[in-house]
């Protein structure tokens, strides 16, 4: 068993570790009192590759495996989790999708500029009305000729008035025998008629990534474009969460990480009682922990992206990885505060960014309670991964690169 | 046209440097490449793509610190060397110089030579000045701005710094070159560079290879130590007026040697 | 044992690099404790007083090269007439400046000497025969004594770690001409030009930094114009406030940094925020004026070498940080500050 990271994995958490502490750390305070994202960071990204990095290159990826896309994102949320938002749509929810249920002309049509980073993806599933209750989504599709005509909400969409193209569920048979066997996906131009988006505002955390609604009236997409075949939308949207999720427990290790580090160099500094803070064996408590919770979220979300290397079926493992980094992430970024004291209450240091950022994780991409419940699943052995009609490929370097 | 950057590993430096059984040791921080050579690949890498040319990295060090010379191969230099040998540990200045010459002699046909200004573990900013002495080579130190090179005539033309300002100077080629952070923004190594440098394979050259026998080292550093924890006593500056607590100030401040 | 010292006058056109003098005056120690002598050496062109003030600093002899050759600094032929120099004079130790030239001269005379250079000395004790010298290294983490077999010891101070001699204008010694058997035409650089640098000094390279505070907006002597509010006077008071930082920052070369509650408050730009929301930085000295020194402030400049602090009020919780503290009013400590400074730097 290797558990130690290639050579060029060590590369590539280099790279993507400069880029953000050189190129967005500095503003990111700024950014997030403003409410958006500095405007060079997309093309930033696209330029340096890492909008298509666990893409194969023939697809206008960066053919690297999903151990770096993991790795990746982990640096990028250590210095904000709005860099991570970016990959877990764009990357995960969008790329990732069409890599795997996507027919060849969908990818050479959509997936190549996406990976390239000339095109923005993001998902569009949850509504308004239904979240966790995915089955039970209300935006529908009717098939008409060539085309499916869309109508509908969808809500609490990363990227929307950013995007170019959208991953949409909708459903598409109303009288299906069980709710969620009427649901197709599609790639949606975000440019056709008929759709509107909007950001919003207002929000508790990610302040310095876009979060926003689309609108469908009448949105006129063509019958080529949609992923997977008609009845597979809900497939397709728990591989999206499967790729998406695994961006999410990677990135929240990198938020533990920061308020680790955020918290041993205040420690080390804040003197209390004649002493550093850090001499304090409550204070040490409270690091220590953090510290564990970060090796232990590290290991999760490694292992997940081996087995996706491997094209292992990972759902269990991806669900488990995000579940436990996400909720680590929180209490590291709460501890984080609490260790800075009055300082921590201010956005003088970062981590009550921190903290407003990690609540956001335990909500999306599956909530807490939806993961609670697939472990239990799993554990009491009642549910059992059937095979599915395309399954997420394995990285393969030689044809990927 | 043909160029050698050369590059040095290092420990990071965010490391905490301490001694250790009179040994200087930097934990289980990583090695990197000196953060200075990123500056010279990063101009090889210029003059390569707008001449026409080629990039080899050369590394004088321990063959399994690869970190450094992957950094280069990662940001595009088309090839490395790494020389090693048992018999280089504590080599100082002069005794490197010299391998690093016999290196550049054994590659052939170099054109420019590239160093970092300096390596941020010794400081020394030597090798690039010695390397060119023992090649008779013209000596480029601190160069800012390439403005012009034609290989086909052997003329450079860069502009350097020193204290009182830039010195424009125009030189034969072949040249030892040192870049300086005004150079410019290295870039990050690409995806595909950090694939490429992770499989590429690069000779290593023993002393032997290199026809020489081991150089002899006059410096030595018999004692190395860390600097004393200094317990902050503030030294409140009195004075009955202004102007003499500003004097006394200045008194204490040329004392302490900091200006 | 009497040991003869060769010291390295650097200049750029005839207008030497002061840290040369203190060169020049820890040879003459040296030759003094061993009853040997010092030398200067001085290439350039037009460059010939320059002897003069080599005697006024103490050197017995002057080795000199005055040629139109070596007007503009290029390495190889001043290192052609260093290494003949050594080589008549046979001195045990030669000192160079570490000023840009000073590094490069004396790394390529020690390949031509058959010798070795020990770099940017901040401590030599030539007690024993041989010289031991301390010098920091890993950027100052660690220090290092280093030692070299042969024979010249070369060694490059670091600016301002030995101090300047008092001249004496009485003194004078003889000048030795060196041969300089150069042909313009054999030369392998030429230097086509020299440029002025622009003057702005980066916060995060700066080796001394003066920052202004709250401190910077509060001066009871000053009267503002009368068409201010309130917030006007505050800003206009603040920028004298800075005008004074900034004096003193030109005199010392250094950068001009400002704590958060100075930028929020507007009266100077981001760019110039030292602290946990800002740059972190660590120069050898900075001079905090006006500063309270809350820890978000401190997280930024505490591994700074040397802390002056300069504040009205005595409890302020920088004092507890600074190496040197004084008790007063910014506006009134910096003028006499700036120019005693001035005054000594330039003289």
């Amino acid at each position: 068993m290797e558990f130690g990271l290639s050579e060029e994995h060590l590369m590539v958490q280099r790279m993507v570790r400069d880029f953000a502490a050189k190129e967005v750390a500095p503003t990111i305070q700024e950014q997030d009192r403003l409410g958006c994202m500095a405007p060079h960071v997309i093309p930033r990204m696209a330029e340096l590759g890492i909008l298509g990095i666990t893409i194969p290159v023939k697809y206008g990826g960066q053919g690297m495996d999903y151990i770096s896309l993991g790795l990746a994102c982990e640096e990028l949320e250590a210095v904000d989790t709005s860099l991570r938002v970016v990959i877990s749509v764009h990357n995960g929810l969008t790329c990732l999708t069409l890599l795997q249920w996507g027919t060849e002309e969908q990818k050479k049509e959509f997936l190549i500029p996406l990976a390239k980073g000339e095109k923005i993806g993001c998902g569009a599933f949850t509504e308004p009305g239904a979240g966790s209750d995915f089955a039970h989504i209300q935006a529908t599709g009717k098939k008409d000729g060539n085309s499916y005509i869309l109508n509908g909400e969808k809500m609490w969409i990363s990227l929307a008035s950013a995007a170019d193209y959208a991953v949409v569920t909708v459903r598409t048979t109303p009288d299906a025998n069980q709710a969620y066997q009427g649901l197709s996906t599609f790639l949606v131009d975000l440019d056709t008629p008929g759709v509107t988006r909007d950001d919003l505002h207002g929000k508790l955390g990610i302040r310095a990534g876009s979060t926003g609604w689309i609108s469908f009236q009448d949105v006129q997409v063509p019958a080529e474009n949609m992923i997977g075949q008609e009845g597979e939308g809900f497939k397709v949207t728990m591989s999206a969460f499967d790729s998406g999720r695994y961006t999410v427990a990677a990135g929240a290790t990198g938020l533990i990480r920061a308020a680790l580090n955020s918290s041993t160099n205040y420690a080390d500094q804040r003197r209390a009682f004649g002493e550093k803070i850090s001499d304090l064996q409550l204070i040490q408590a409270k690091i220590a922990r953090m510290a564990l919770d970060y090796q232990a979220s590290r290991l999760l979300y490694l292992k997940a992206g081996w087995m996706k290397n491997q094209g292992i079926r990972n759902t269990r493992e991806t669900s488990a990885a995000k579940w436990y980094a996400t909720e680590a992430s929180f209490q590291a970024a709460s501890e984080a505060v609490q260790i800075h004291g009055a300082y921590g209450f201010s956005d003088e240091y970062p981590v009550e960014r921190y903290l407003r950022n990690a609540k956001g994780a335990l909500i999306y991409e599956g909530s807490s309670e939806i993961q609670a419940l697939i472990q239990a699943d799993y554990a009491l052995d009642r549910r059992h991964d059937k095979k599915l009609r395309k399954e997420s490929p394995p990285y393969d370097q030689e044809s990927w690169t | 046209m043909k160029i050698v950057v050369c590059v040095k590993q290092v420990p990071d430096t965010a490391a905490t440097m301490v001694v250790e059984n009179g040994n200087i040791s930097w934990g289980d921080a990583p090695l990197i490449i000196n953060p200075w050579d990123e500056f010279a690949v990063e101009a090889a890498l210029n003059l390569a793509a707008d001449h026409g040319g080629e990039v080899t990295a050369l590394c004088l060090g321990k063959e399994e610190e690869t970190e450094a010379i992957k950094h280069a191969l990662a940001m595009g230099a088309d090839a490395a060397v790494m020389v090693s040998d048992p018999a280089l540990e504590g080599s100082d200045n002069v005794a490197a110089s010299k391998v690093i010459s016999a290196a550049i002699t054994k590659i052939g046909e170099v054109d420019l030579v590239l160093f970092g200004q300096q390596s941020v573990d010794t400081d020394t900013g030597l090798l690039p000045v010695q390397v060119a002495r023992l090649l008779n080579w013209p000596s480029l130190t601190l160069v800012s701005k390439f403005e012009g090179i034609t290989p086909a005539e052997g003329r450079l033309q860069v502009v350097r710094s020193m204290e009182e300002g830039n010195q424009v100077v125009e030189s034969r080629m072949p040249a030892v070159v040192s870049v300086t952070k005004d150079y410019g923004e290295p870039r990050y190594p690409s995806f595909m560079g950090i694939r490429k440098a992770s499989k590429a394979e690069y000779p290593v050259w023993s002393l032997a290879d290199l026809g020489i026998d081991p150089p002899s080292s006059t410096i030595a550093w018999p004692e190395v130590s860390e600097p004393a924890e200094k317990e902050i006593v503030t030294e409140v500056i009195d004075g009955d007026t202004p102007e003499e607590k500003a004097k006394n100030l200045i008194d204490k401040l040329i004392a302490e040697k900091v200006l | 044992m009497t040991k003869k010292i060769l010291a390295y006058i650097d200049h750029f056109h005839g207008k030497v690099q002061s840290a040369s003098w203190e060169g020049m005056g820890l040879a003459v120690r040296i030759a003094a404790d061993s009853g040997g002598e010092a030398a200067a050496l001085i290439l350039g062109e037009g460059i010939k007083d320059l002897a003069d003030q080599a005697f006024h600093y103490g050197a017995d002899q002057v080795y000199l090269a005055d040629h139109a050759v070596l007007k503009d600094f290029r390495p190889e032929p001043l290192t052609d007439l260093i290494t003949a120099a050594a080589e008549e004079y046979q001195p045990d130790v030669m000192i160079f400046p570490t000023t840009t030239r000073g590094r490069t001269l004396a790394g390529m005379a020690a390949v031509d000497l058959d010798t070795g250079v020990m770099v940017d000395v901040i401590n030599l004790d030539w007690g024993g025969g041989k010289l031991s010298a301390t010098r920091p290294i890993y950027g100052g983490k660690l220090f290092a004594k280093l030692t070299c077999s042969s024979s010249p010891e070369i060694v490059t101070l670091r600016t301002r770690a030995f101090d300047k001699p008092e001249p004496d204008p009485e003194r004078s010694g003889t000048v030795t001409n060196l041969d300089v058997k150069l042909d313009p035409a054999d030369q392998t650089t030429k230097v086509l030009d020299h440029q002025e640098k622009a003057s702005a000094v980066s916060l995060s390279d700066a080796s001394v930094i003066v920052t202004g505070g709250r401190g910077t907006a509060v001066n009871p002597a000053l009267t503002p114009p009368d068409d201010l509010d309130e917030e006007a006077v505050e800003k206009w008071k603040a920028e004298k406030g800075f005008a004074l930082v900034q004096n003193l920052a030109d005199v010392l070369g250094a950068a001009v940094g400002a704590s958060r509650a100075a930028v929020d408050a507007g009266y100077i730009e981001y760019d110039h925020q030292v602290g946990q929301t800002g740059k972190v930085v660590s120069p050898d000295l900075y001079i905090a004026c006006g500063i309270s020194g809350a820890i978000q402030h401190l997280a930024g400049m505490r591994s700074s070498k040397v802390i002056v602090a300069i504040n009205k009020d005595p409890d302020a919780p920088i004092f507890n940080f600074a190496r040197f503290g004084m008790v007063g009013d910014m506006h009134e400590i910096l003028p006499p500050l700036t120019d005693g400074l001035k005054a000594y730097l330039e003289g």
